[in-house]
């Protein structure tokens, strides 16, 4: 993988040497202008005269597969195999590697990284397969329509050539305006299982490099002495005792009065110049609040007038029906604070380049976002800004943040340097876990009516948090009317069939930072929602699978999700529960994918539960990388056990109570006995993957703790709260 | 301080604090830097490296501590475990973000070094301080058996 310093050297050098070419470059290294037709011929193939092709990812890797993925849909219409291709990641420039889910935004979220770029990629593999093909049947003075790529080969006409030698005689034209796509039925990498990660090798053997792995030449380190509460200011310091710290330079005060960055020669100097330090905050405008108000003020928002009337419809009527119900079953939820804690902590690296400009080295998922921020506080250009995307140590969420706060903080640090020695910014776990954007708090109040036959008849259900969107610059495309979608996705849009659905939606005060977390709203309503019809299925005396299916009849929605559901429960093998054993299930959209889980534990709440195995079926559309499919839903389905099980985000007096891994303990090895996933064949288009696989493994484990535990109800969470213990 | 350390078979000459921990040593002296920052504090094993073979934190080892002490890193380590390991986790595409895996394969290749043949309790007891945020796990425990199966054939 090669790591290009700038955007404009990477296009001069393009050009420069003659047999490289790069579809959507014109022939003088010009980039085509942007407009709506630029965007099919981006630069996303390089070609060398040697044959090498590259694929210019767009979507940063945080571990979720675009590095592959990306790759595969360019190899897959160039004719290559996948050893006959590698990546590199695009430079920051929404005009060209905008996400086209976001408008014009580069960045990697909502699982739409497949999503966007199916058609995008396919097409720029076709054009560069077409432009190969006519400089080929120029230069032999044949027919095109009877050549073909196989294998880096252009073939035909008798004979046989790798397409590198074709390269420079294909920049000079024209890319084709409809490039034709293969058919499915003749993609061969495209829905291949045995198709391999391309980045598995590197990091096996340690020489895959993350943002935190890079060494600039006379680089200094600054962690940044954060107020003990959230929105304290730092108003005096003393650096006396960090004096006397070998490796400290400096500490200062921070433009925004945000911290202290602390600056060393190297991190562990830096660390501890950071404990020697004395800071004096302002804290009259610090949090103050605890997570027991917090959770106060929403449980009590549940039993309110809510706010918004989400779906717009007749709550009078729809209480009507719940009072002439059969029967109603009604719970409460509470869902606290979550951090996301990816295993390489936050950092990014800022330097000043030769030509007056920023360069930003980071593990980048929101290139947009810091790109703007920078040339803010640099009062530059935006083209003085550029950034070197590197591998990304997870994410979960975290490296999107909508003020790219990070990155502003090592800013700042940089500004406040005579900028003669890169500034390398470095968060420990203990700034992850304490200075997070945490998964916000959540309560739910449901009420289910069911008819005689144990069919719903009415679904009042109150929603009361903290909304993510509001006060961001994502506000406009998700808030509407007031109500913040990702408040109540998963529960106003799902795919059952229910009569007489009442959402309600209440905005409680915002007393963290808060963020997005894989799977943003279904966090919380897939398991509101699934551990819901587990208790309506037992109220009406009916099997759980079957209850579900029964309100899942009609449209392609509701069809595809059964379609999942069904295949989880025969190969999870759904009531056939072997003796000490329990099971419970779940079923759930997100992210345009469905996915259902079987969850089989022995135990109990009391005695301890054990997950003996979860059985996950996927529709996503088409997979393009089967095998990437199934390690994201297992991952996925870890990602969401493992919280529920013991993790949250507490505060005292408004300050966070855990601080590393031992008080926000990952999920362990020893925590799940095995997963087994399996995907529905589908001519679909391609739908997220990344995240669809959490929202409904919490729930499955509630439920199968439920059928274990005497019909315990898990509905405050971490499920220690209701005293389920783990063995 | 001066330190003499024996790492990856070779002879360094280190200056730094007592105190210092051989983590920030490796990463940061000697720029190898396959061996993971992930919480200081011995909670996640993305530090793992060998010390005279077995695996060892080493955000809690301190550099005086060392002595004469081979140090390996995953840049270093050469062992028919370790190689077993790899491919295996090549074979089954173990890896997710990778951040933790260096420290994994670490664990793994000092697993099957002391028990060429362990059963899936065994990994899970072994690898339980290992910590893999995109759980990872099972591919792990599945890598760890195929690694076996490797070294046996």
């Amino acid at each position: 993988m090669t790591v290009h310093s700038s955007r404009r050297g990477f296009l001069k050098g393009a050009a420069a040497a003659t047999a490289v070419f790069m579809v959507g470059v014109r022939p003088n290294g010009v980039l085509a202008a942007a407009s709506a037709e630029s965007k099919m011929f981006n630069p996303f193939v390089k070609i060398g005269s040697d044959g090498s092709v590259t694929a210019i990812v767009k979507h940063f890797e945080k571990g979720q597969g675009p590095a592959t993925g990306l790759p595969t849909l360019i190899a897959e219409e160039l004719g290559l195999r996948m050893d006959q291709i590698d990546y590199e990641f695009a430079p920051s420039n929404p005009q060209v590697y905008s996400n086209l889910l976001f408008g014009q935004f580069q960045g990697t979220g909502g699982s739409t990284a497949m999503a966007n770029s199916f058609m995008q990629y396919r097409k720029a593999g076709a054009a560069a397969r077409e432009m190969l093909i006519s400089a080929a049947a120029d230069e032999w003075g044949v027919d095109a329509a009877g050549l073909r790529i196989e294998e880096g080969m252009v073939v035909g006409a008798g004979k046989s050539a790798p397409i590198g030698e074709f390269a420079a005689g294909a920049a000079g034209l024209e890319p084709p305006a409809e490039p034709k796509l293969k058919d499915p039925g003749e993609f061969r990498l495209i829905g291949d299982p045995d198709v391999r990660r391309l980045d598995t090798e590197i990091k096996s053997n340690g020489t895959a490099k993350f943002a935190m792995d890079l060494h600039l030449p006379n680089q200094m380190i600054a962690v940044i002495k954060r107020p003990p509460r959230k929105d304290g200011m730092a108003v005096g310091m003393d650096d006396s005792g960090a004096k006397a710290i070998k490796g400290f330079i400096n500490a200062a005060i921070l433009p925004n009065k945000a911290g202290v960055a602390v600056y060393a020669e190297n991190t562990w100097a830096a660390l501890q110049a950071r404990e020697a330090l004395d800071v004096e905050w302002d804290m009259s405008q610090a949090e103050s609040r605890s997570s027991d108000e917090i959770k106060a003020e929403i449980i009590a928002a549940l039993s309110a007038e809510p706010e918004f009337n989400v779906l717009k419809n007749d709550h009078g009527a729809i209480n009507a029906a719940l009072d002439g119900a059969a029967t109603v079953v009604e719970e409460t939820f509470y869902f606290p604070l979550l951090a996301h804690a990816p295993m390489e902590p936050l950092n990014c690296t800022i330097e000043a380049t030769a030509d007056g400009g920023i360069l930003l080295h980071d593990g980048c998922q929101f290139p947009t976002g810091p790109h703007m921020a920078l040339a803010q506080i640099f009062q530059l250009p935006m083209e003085k800004i550029r950034i070197n995307t590197m591998l990304a140590g997870g994410s979960f969420g975290w490296r999107a943040t909508p003020d790219a706060d990070y990155q502003v903080e090592a800013a700042l640090a940089f500004v406040m340097t005579d900028r003669s020695r890169p500034v390398k910014l470095v968060w420990s776990r203990e700034d992850d876990i304490k200075g997070g954007r945490y998964r916000p708090a959540f309560g739910h109040k449901v009420r289910v009516g069911l008819d005689g036959d144990g069919n719903i008849v009415g679904w009042d259900h109150r929603i009361a948090g903290q909304s993510i969107m509001k006060g961001t610059p994502f506000e406009a495309l998700t808030v509407h009317d007031g109500v913040d979608h990702s408040s109540v996705e998963g529960v106003s849009d799902t795919p059952y069939r229910i009569p007489g659905q009442f959402v309600g939606l209440t905005d409680t005060q915002k007393a963290t930072s808060l963020l997005w977390w894989r799977s943003v709203g279904h966090t919380h309503t897939a398991y509101v929602m699934e551990v819901m019809m587990d208790l309506a299925a037992k109220a009406a005396g009916r099997d759980p699978v079957e209850f579900r299916l029964a309100h899942l009849n009609g449209e392609k929605d509701q069809d595809r999700m059964a379609g999942v559901l069904k295949l989880a429960a025969e190969k999870g093998n759904w009531g056939r529960v072997p003796e000490g054993r329990a099971q419970g299930v779940a079923v759930h959209k997100s992210f345009g994918s469905y996915v259902a889980e079987v969850l089989e534990i022995s135990g109990n709440a009391e005695d301890g539960v054990r997950i003996e195995n979860v059985t996950c079926a996927v529709d996503c559309g088409i997979a393009v990388n089967p095998d990437i499919v199934k390690a994201q839903m297992e991952g996925g389905i870890g990602y969401g056990i493992g919280h529920v099980m013991r993790d949250q985000i507490t505060l005292t007096g408004g300050e966070v109570d855990q601080f590393n891994f031992p008080d926000y303990e990952p999920l362990r090895i020893s925590d799940i006995q095995a997963i087994d996933v399996h995907i529905v064949a589908s001519q679909e288009m391609p739908t997220g993957v990344g995240e669809p696989g959490t929202p409904p493994a919490a729930p499955a484990l509630a439920n199968a703790i439920s059928a274990a535990s005497n019909n315990l109800r898990v509905s405050s969470l971490p499920m220690a709260e209701n005293g389920v213990s783990f063995a | 301080m001066q330190y003499s350390l024996q790492l990856n078979g070779k002879t360094h000459s280190i200056e730094a604090e007592p105190g210092t921990p051989l983590l920030w040593v490796i990463r940061d002296e000697l720029k190898l830097t396959g061996t993971k920052f992930g919480c200081g504090v011995a909670s996640c094993g993305a530090c793992t490296v060998h010390l005279d073979g077995e695996p060892v934190r080493s955000c809690q080892t301190l550099i005086e501590d060392v002595g004469g002490s081979e140090v390996t890193t995953i840049e270093g380590l050469e062992s028919p475990e370790a190689k077993a390991v790899q491919q295996a986790w090549v074979e089954l595409d173990v890896v997710q973000c990778g951040y933790c895996q260096s420290g994994q394969v670490m664990s793994a290749a000092g697993l099957l070094k002391e028990n060429p043949k362990p059963s899936a309790e065994e990994i899970d007891d072994y690898m339980w301080g290992n910590a893999c945020r995109c759980a990872t796990y099972q591919r792990i425990r599945a890598g760890v058996q195929r690694a076996s199966e490797i070294m046996e054939a």
